[in-house]
């Protein structure tokens, strides 16, 4: 099956020139693949280049070389606008944190994936009800924004707002972090419902547990890491 | 598809100074496009260029046009100039009153643009108006109020208003939350956001807000000394800045 995420000999470096132009290099040689309907967690030590691999794949990150194809597309290459589409269209990202316009009402904010692929008013407004209620937000804040709630709330919201919309590529770092038992299970539920409907999946799980419910393979970052001169 | 604004080599001197120097980039439809940059970095230059406000020494600014397709606004006559700045494009300033006609009611603000596109009706005009107010959060109990009696934010929020009734293609927008106090800023850009969305609006913002800029903008470019130092998707641009002065301005933003 051809791979969803397609990953050839990706590096990155960051260049500080405001810091005497201090080249750091944080990943080199990243060759990786995730088949429709796969779970692939990224482990290793903090500071190996998780959140780094993973904000590169979603074109938040510039590589400096390589090749990402999702949906077969090219990250690297790609004009902005072509980004634009392959993020509102293939490549969801639930972040460990919430980015919102102030005042935006939170059921409008899970909505807004659907509304930008031209789901209904609505027809959006009714899934994204069904999630929060899914992910146990209270009904009477559904009206608010987000921006005033609890961490754990912001981030179910976030959950919620990242699969709205069944995206065929799908990168979640620590959706489980800061959830109780209770939420921590519904998600597990979510990635696991996404993946029986052939999403690919990049995860990073600190929660073991977690990660062996839900994950097919693990891939360490660590190998990817340029040894540092001391 | 056909990029709705191509922009190619646009310089603008002022003497020997340099207001900005060899633009180049295209528009798609629907797209939103910033323009940060500190003062004087010629990001007013460069949009007043784009929306034919200055005439550029060199370079080409190619319109998508509905009738004939990709025109070279540069070389329009004034005529088809002003006839696109009141059909297809749109201009709002950062200063609501150079954009309003501030001895004239808000209704009547919004009505002037649609009958300078040839709306005689008298009821559909203040239908027309009544509704636009409505979707910029404007009581319609204010209609026959003159601008000047409104707040500040309420005024850009006309200014807005009066700009996109006749259904523009593309809005320039020049710092369109400046001076505004930040509880009504977050409304205008989420106000900003849906008509964007449900117009399929393409635009381009000048500001200097990089906050604005992440939320409105799909694209960015940076600019310093008249010229485009970087540009890409906004967020990449301000995440993983790759220019020194780039790197500069989004480490200088105060955390709140």
């Amino acid at each position: 099956m051809t791979p969803m995420i397609d990953l050839t000999d990706v590096s990155k470096t960051f260049t500080l020139h405001n810091q005497g132009g201090a080249v750091i290099e944080v990943l080199s040689g990243v060759t990786l693949a995730v088949a429709p309907g796969e779970c692939v967690a990224l482990t290793g030590a903090s500071g190996a280049g998780k959140s780094t691999l993973m904000r590169v794949i979603y074109g938040n990150y510039r590589a400096r070389s390589g090749i990402i194809r999702v949906g077969g597309t090219d990250l690297v290459r790609a004009e902005p606008r072509e980004i634009i589409r392959l993020r509102r269209e293939v490549l969801g990202y639930v972040s460990q944190f919430l980015r919102v316009v102030p005042r935006v009402p939170t059921q409008d904010v899970v909505a807004e994936p659907l509304r930008a692929v031209g789901v209904a008013e609505a027809e959006a407004g009714e899934r994204a009800a069904a999630l929060l209620e899914r992910l146990n937000i209270p009904r009477p804040l559904w009206s608010l924004s987000p921006t005033t709630f609890s961490g754990g709330e912001q981030q179910r919201v976030n959950i919620a707002r990242g699969f709205a919309h069944p995206y065929p590529a799908l990168l979640l770092d620590e959706p489980t972090a800061s959830l109780d038992a209770a939420n921590r299970d519904v998600v597990l539920s979510l990635i696991e419902e996404a993946k029986a409907r052939g999403a690919a999946i990049v995860g990073i799980f600190h929660d073991e547990a977690a990660r062996a419910r839900v994950c097919d393979r693990e891939i360490d970052v660590g190998r990817f890491t340029p040894a540092r001169a001391a | 598809m056909s990029p709705l604004l191509s922009v190619r080599g646009v310089t603008k001197r002022y003497g020997t100074h340099i207001g900005c120097a060899d633009v180049s980039f295209d528009l798609h439809p629907g797209e939103v496009m910033g323009i940060v940059g500190e003062s004087g970095s010629g990001k007013t230059t460069l949009l007043n260029c784009l929306a034919g406000q200055l005439a550029p020494d060199t370079g080409e600014v190619i319109f998508d046009t509905r009738a004939e397709g990709p025109r070279d606004t540069r070389t329009m006559s004034e005529p088809e100039r002003r006839m696109l700045a009141r059909t297809d494009w749109a201009f709002v300033h950062q200063h609501a009153r150079d954009g309003l006609r501030m001895g004239v009611s808000a209704g009547g603000n919004v009505g002037e643009r649609l009958m300078a596109v040839g709306a005689r009706h008298y009821g559909d005009i203040r239908g027309k108006a009544l509704d636009w107010l409505e979707r910029v959060e404007i009581d319609g109990a204010r209609v026959d109020d003159r601008p000047s009696t409104f707040s500040g934010g309420m005024q850009q929020r006309l200014q807005i208003a009066r700009n996109l009734v006749t259904g523009p293609r593309l809005v320039f927008m020049d710092e369109p939350t400046g001076g505004l106090d930040v509880s009504v800023q977050a409304r205008l850009l989420d106000l900003l956001r849906g008509l964007v969305r449900d117009m399929g609006l393409s635009a381009i913002i000048v500001t200097h807000d990089l906050a604005v800029v992440r939320l409105l903008a799909d694209r960015l470019m940076v600019m310093k000394s008249g010229h485009v130092v970087e540009a890409g998707l906004t967020d990449q641009v301000l995440d993983d800045p790759q220019h020194a002065y780039t790197q500069l301005l989004v480490s200088s933003v105060l955390q709140v």
